[in-house]
């Protein structure tokens, strides 16, 4: 059994979850892996990979009496997974345009054809609630490379008022 | 000629500042050597800074030349490197021989211009930029004590947008 666990946590955004939703986890002698947080509209979600030598019953135990303090939803299952296991995004893709409220669905589904693994995707609506402008940006691992990526974004942008950018990432080693 | 071994973090050796070359001699040529052999012998890699090998002289080697399309001055062995001059700034992925298993995005000048000795004591002058001056930053913080993880910068962050497509 790899003992890591997958926790969520889930809930109206104020000050002090983090710390003290991994204090309850440190104290109870789990130990963090990798975590990622989003803030969105006022919300709040972490996803954290915590390495726990007892059983998910006994973690959530540990992690219960601050999300009821807190009003979270708290999610734990067992993953296999260990550390290092995260794919290396070798190309970000970044994608504009007005009017074009289906983007996020027209673009992905094209990416995806592709060959790319989206592996991180943020999208926000910017400008006014008349103009209103569309911003997402990608960052993924291009299965079959970064010019059948070009190409199959070349063909969405026809036509069409955005501009598409792609740009490879070169991870340097020294 | 041997294989060196090299420093990993949190060894206290990584952050010492080296000190300027000042003999340029057959126990230089023979070091350079085995820091090359060092080089290639490790995870591909387009760098690598004599302090990663306990070594703390102001020597670094950069070779960039794998990569495709990218403009390079080749394999280079530059010794008291001093930047002279830099220009913009663009945000890039970067590990480190002395860092495994952890990536991060790091901003570095865009353009750089640099003045080093070669392997004979001569002084040079680069025109460098892109992912080849890059390297040559995250070489010569070695030299000066720093990892690339005394500077990142948010994962989230936006990378330099070179081509726009309409
Ligand atoms: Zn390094």
């Amino acid at each position: 059994m790899s003992n890591w666990y997958m926790l969520t946590v889930v809930g109206r955004d104020r000050p002090g979850i983090v710390s003290q939703v991994t204090l309850a986890i440190y104290k109870g002698g789990g130990n963090l892996g990798e975590a990622s947080m989003v803030r969105l509209g006022g919300n709040f979600s972490i996803m954290l990979m915590v390495h726990y030598e007892g059983t998910a019953e006994l973690l959530e135990k540990l992690i219960s009496p601050v999300g009821d303090k807190l009003h979270l939803h708290i999610h734990i299952v067992s993953i296999k997974g260990a550390l290092h296991q995260r794919l290396e995004p070798d190309v970000r893709i970044s994608i504009y345009g007005a009017d074009r409220a289906g983007i996020v669905a027209e673009t992905t589904g094209v990416l995806v054809e592709a060959g790319l693994n989206i592996l991180n995707l943020e999208s926000d609506v910017g400008g006014s609630p008349t103009n209103p402008i569309y911003i997402m940006e990608i960052d993924g691992a291009a299965r079959n490379g970064v010019d059948s990526i070009r190409l199959a974004l070349d063909s969405v942008a026809k036509g069409k008022n955005i501009k598409i950018s792609v740009t490879p990432i070169n991870t340097l080693m020294g | 000629m041997a294989i060196l071994d090299i420093l990993v973090y949190p060894d206290p050796r990584l952050a010492q500042i080296s000190s300027p070359v000042e003999k340029f001699n057959d126990e230089l040529l023979s070091f350079i050597f085995d820091l090359e052999e060092t080089m290639r012998a490790g995870p591909p890699s387009v760098g690598i800074a004599a302090p990663q090998v306990g070594h703390f002289e102001r020597i670094i080697l950069v070779d960039v030349s794998s990569k495709p399309k990218i403009p390079n001055h080749g394999r280079l062995t530059l010794i008291n490197p001093n930047i002279l001059c830099k220009q913009g700034s663009m945000v890039g992925r970067e590990g480190c021989l002395s860092v495994p298993e952890y990536t991060g995005n790091v901003s570095r000048a865009e353009k750089i211009t640099l003045q080093a000795l070669n392997k004979e004591g001569k002084s040079l002058n680069y025109n460098m930029e892109g992912f080849e001056a890059r390297a040559v930053q995250h070489e010569i913080d070695h030299l000066d004590g720093l990892l690339f993880l005394d500077r990142l910068v948010s994962r989230r962050s936006s990378l330099f947008i070179r081509k726009v497509y309409k």
